[in-house]
């Protein structure tokens, strides 16, 4: 597929899109005017596709400097009359929920969404949270799209909604929904042509305190009049079709309440296993609908409630059968009918419905010996730093620099952030030993460093440091911390896939932009020892870090090199291996560990298609096996 | 319910994977059948383990459940052996036999022709191929992904035809390569089909 085409498509059209894409092309089909994201898997090609269509759809759009920021573009855009949208992974509700929770209260003039891709089972994120949690604690609207078709047409009615309420909308997605494919049909595009000198159109912003500035005397109010709303949209919920009863059976015994991809399991297992089980599928999940609830319940003994992550929709059918007086059992996750955690899948389902319903025969299948051997005895194949990276140089360098001090890395505390730098927590490098969340690591330095008389090293990326390093590090130097930072300058948000971040000299949708100078940022922060260096010349890195490590303030290193997967970088020629010189130290393998480099029958092989000749094995073969390709 | 078809496709990150399992569904949709997807992003690229599990006709769910696949088609030794609790008795696994050694692991890599012969004692579709070097001959190793989908199109239950699969193939990738990668899925298609 063309990536224009959803921009260009015209209603009808099929296209077999990523959940992902079919959220771009709800927000085209809504008319939104302006966009803002900080990326993060799973929902980051959200951003990917946006800035390369923004200006052919009319959008402004930008990767902000983080979530919350983010949040308060759309706010003030949505406050201003236009449709406005925000996205972000789980984690990034945390860090925009200060002006998210408000948000609730001051309300919308334009629709506002924001869709939130939570991530079951944790495969990109520190931790499994629940958006549906914030639409609770907020008091906001929440739709829970199970596919591709239903995240575009849910994206697009959750403006409608939200236009209809004045109230911003939670879209909730999991990494399931956001990384399926599948066919979608397009739709009515809304006009949001421009009426001004941008490509964006402009709204008006109205001015009301009383709407708008929540001082506590109005806030009061506002409170009660968000309150109004969900009473309201409760009615809504109860009658909306994407909350709906799907009947696979007329038999009355047992039923499953399902939301999300969750849904899709319980659908395929009843489906094809022929079980007497009707679903009642929620797609509108908060404000709960309670009547509809109850009025699927009266008619069955025994329900099952699907949901991934957190015990949300199970909860809400207790107090709804409570209420109600029913008499219905409940099987879910409290009862310990399914998990309490992590991403189901059709057969966590299965096997949690057959706990009650027995309908599945034990099929094992009997393997050789040899193939359960084997099976235990193949390598792992962890994500690693690519080949090239800056970052393994920097971390091979400090560690130097750690014993040429004397000291040993073991007694040297690595606080670790959120980026590809992450692996270093494993082997060899060893280099990640806590970690909280984006720009923790800044933070952590300054707990650690008055709780401990140990070393502290922190590292954090380019993108993380504008996103929420700045403020930990005039905390550091304020209140005399002292620990080494490092700055991993990779020219870009790299574990996401490549966006860019206000350091570079490009903005969201490819313009020029003004690069904002990570060195002039700690300088201004008051730090006295701020250091640019080049992470492929190893002396100087452990120059470097030694000087660092024998002060005591808070101390920058900023590890400037780009990141190998940037598009358009000339590539160095692979390194040659002489074979003669090799004595067979290891150091290549076993310290550097570049994955080009491996050890093939005892010999050392270098993989010239991943070699990306960043002569950094050169410098740490001390025999001259390794020299510079041509 | 006849044309239900499950592959689950597997290998290492970087190797074009998602790309081919795009290209299936892409055939699938334009032949009219119903077809869903899962792909792996994000901190598995980095040289990991990826997988991408299809599923054509009337599939809600976009994840095969344990044994459910009726295809397992591996860009690389090892990972045919990850993706074997995907697999029953009557799954074809489709294989390429060139390794990709994990770098900075703690255990050797095992013997290629020995995983070959203990997948032939406990399947009976197993069925190998020396895909990277089909590529090179088809002009670059990267139309191994192409070799494998013509490989795909090959097993005499699979619900699409070859021409829809070269069609999607074409909307997909850059007319510039096209001849190679043509070559690729027949050479592909014939070492399967003999
Ligand atoms: S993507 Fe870039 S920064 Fe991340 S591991 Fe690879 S080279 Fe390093
Ligand atoms: S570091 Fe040099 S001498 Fe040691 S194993 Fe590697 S190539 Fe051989
Ligand atoms: S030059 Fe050496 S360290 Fe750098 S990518 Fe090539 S093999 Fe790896």
């Amino acid at each position: 597929m063309n990536l224009k085409e959803l921009v260009t498509g015209v209603p009808g059209e099929k296209q077999f899109l990523l959940g992902n894409e079919a959220a771009v092309r709800g927000v085209i089909e809504a008319g939104v005017s302006i966009a803002a994201t900080y990326p993060g898997t799973p929902s980051s090609e959200i951003g990917n596709v946006l800035s390369v269509l923004a200006k052919d759809a009319n959008i402004y759009f930008e990767f902000s400097t983080n979530e919350k920021v983010a949040m308060e573009v759309a706010a003030c855009a949505a406050a201003s009359g236009l449709r406005s949208f925000t996205f972000m992974k789980h984690v990034g509700m945390n860090v925009a929920s200060d002006s998210f929770m408000t948000t609730a209260y001051t309300g919308v003039n334009g629709g506002m969404v924001i869709l939130s891709a939570d991530d079951p089972s944790l495969f990109s994120s520190q931790n499994e949270q629940d958006t549906r949690n914030f639409a609770k604690l907020a008091n906001v609207p929440i739709l829970e799209p199970s596919n591709c078709q239903e995240v575009k047409d849910m994206v697009k009615y959750a403006f409608d909604l939200s236009e209809q309420f004045n109230i911003p909308v939670i879209v909730r997605t999991t990494t399931r929904v956001s990384h399926m494919r599948g066919v979608v049909e397009f739709g009515e595009v809304k006009d949001n042509s421009s009426n001004g000198d941008n490509h964006w159109k402009r709204g008006h912003f109205n001015k009301d305190p009383s709407k708008y500035v929540p001082v506590p005397a109005f806030a009061g109010s506002m409170h009660v009049r968000l309150w109004d709303k969900i009473h309201k949209i409760e009615e809504i919920t109860n009658k909306s079709e994407l909350n709906t009863e799907i009947k696979l059976t007329e038999n009355k015994k047992y039923g499953v309440i399902a939301s999300s991809s969750a849904y899709n399991y319980a659908h395929d297992v009843i489906k094809f296993n022929e079980l007497d089980v009707n679903i009642l599928k929620l797609g509108f999940s908060y404000p709960f609908p309670q009547n509809k609830v109850a009025e699927f319940l009266s008619d069955i003994d025994e329900v099952f409630i699907v949901e991934e992550v957190d015990p949300i929709i199970e909860r809400d059918t207790l107090a709804c059968i409570g209420a109600n007086g029913l008499n219905v059992q409940v099987h879910g996750k409290l009862d310990g009918t399914f998990p309490l955690y992590h991403e189901f899948n059709s057969d966590v389902v299965g096997d949690g419905l057959n706990k009650i319903l027995n309908f599945k025969e034990e099929t094992g299948i009997d393997y050789s010996s040899n193939l359960e051997k084997l099976s235990e005895d193949i390598p792992s194949r962890a994500p690693v730093l690519c080949a090239g990276c800056p970052h393994r140089a920097m971390y091979y360098g400090i560690n130097i620099a750690i014993e040429e001090l004397g000291m040993k890395a073991s007694d040297v505390i690595f606080a670790s952030d959120i980026g590809c730098y992450t692996l270093g927590i494993n082997p060899p490098y060893n280099a990640a030993d806590y970690l909280l969340s984006m720009g923790s690591s800044v933070g952590d330095g300054c707990g650690f460093s008055v709780s401990t008389d140990q070393k502290v090293a922190s590292f954090i990326g380019d993108s993380t440091f504008f996103h929420s390093g700045i403020s930990p590090l005039i905390n550091a130097v304020h209140n005399k911390h002292n620990f080494v930072l490092t700055v991993l300058d990779n020219r870009i948000t790299a574990m996401t896939g490549g966006q860019p971040n206000p350091g570079i000299p490009v903005d969201g949708m490819g313009d020029e932009a003004p690069e904002v100078s990570i060195r002039k940022l700690a300088l201004a922060c008051g730090c006295d020892y701020v250091r640019v260096i080049n992470p492929f010349n190893l002396d100087q890195v452990v120059k470097t870090y030694k000087e660092a490590f024998e002060r005591n303030d808070t101390a920058v290193i900023i590890s400037k090199a780009p990141c190998t997967l940037i598009k358009g970088l000339t590539k160095k020629p692979p390194v040659n291996f002489i074979e003669g010189n090799c004595n067979k130290c290891d150091k290549c393998v076993s310290e550097l560990a570049c994955p080009a480099i491996s050890k093939i029958d005892g010999k050392i092989t270098i993989d010239k298609s991943q070699c990306d000749g960043c002569n950094v094995c050169i410098q740490v073969c001390k025999y001259g096996a390794l020299e510079a390709g041509r | 319910m006849d044309n239900r078809y499950c592959i689950y496709i597997c290998g290492v990150g970087g190797q074009g994977i998602i790309k081919t399992s795009t290209i299936i569904g892409e055939a699938a949709m334009n032949q009219g059948l119903d077809v869903v997807m899962s792909e792996i992003h994000g901190m598995s690229q980095r040289g990991g383990s990826v997988s991408t599990e299809l599923k054509i006709g009337g599939y809600n769910s976009s994840i095969i459940p344990k044994q459910g696949a009726d295809m397992l088609l591996s860009f690389e030794p090892i990972e045919t052996i990850r993706g074997l609790d995907k697999v029953n008795s009557e799954t074809k696994i489709v294989y390429n036999t060139h390794p990709i050694i994990p770098s900075s692991s703690n255990k050797a890599y095992p013997n290629v022709d020995s995983i070959t012969k203990t997948l032939k004692e406990n399947f009976k579709h197993v069925l190998p191929i020396d895909g990277t070097e089909l590529a090179m001959d088809a002009g670059s190793v990267l139309a191994l992904n192409m070799v494998l989908l013509g490989a795909v199109t090959a097993d005499e239950k699979f619900p699409l035809t070859k021409e829809s699969v070269i069609d999607a193939m074409k909307n997909n990738l850059k007319p510039k390569f096209h001849e190679m990668n043509l070559k690729a899925i027949e050479s592909g298609y014939k070492s399967i089909k003999g």
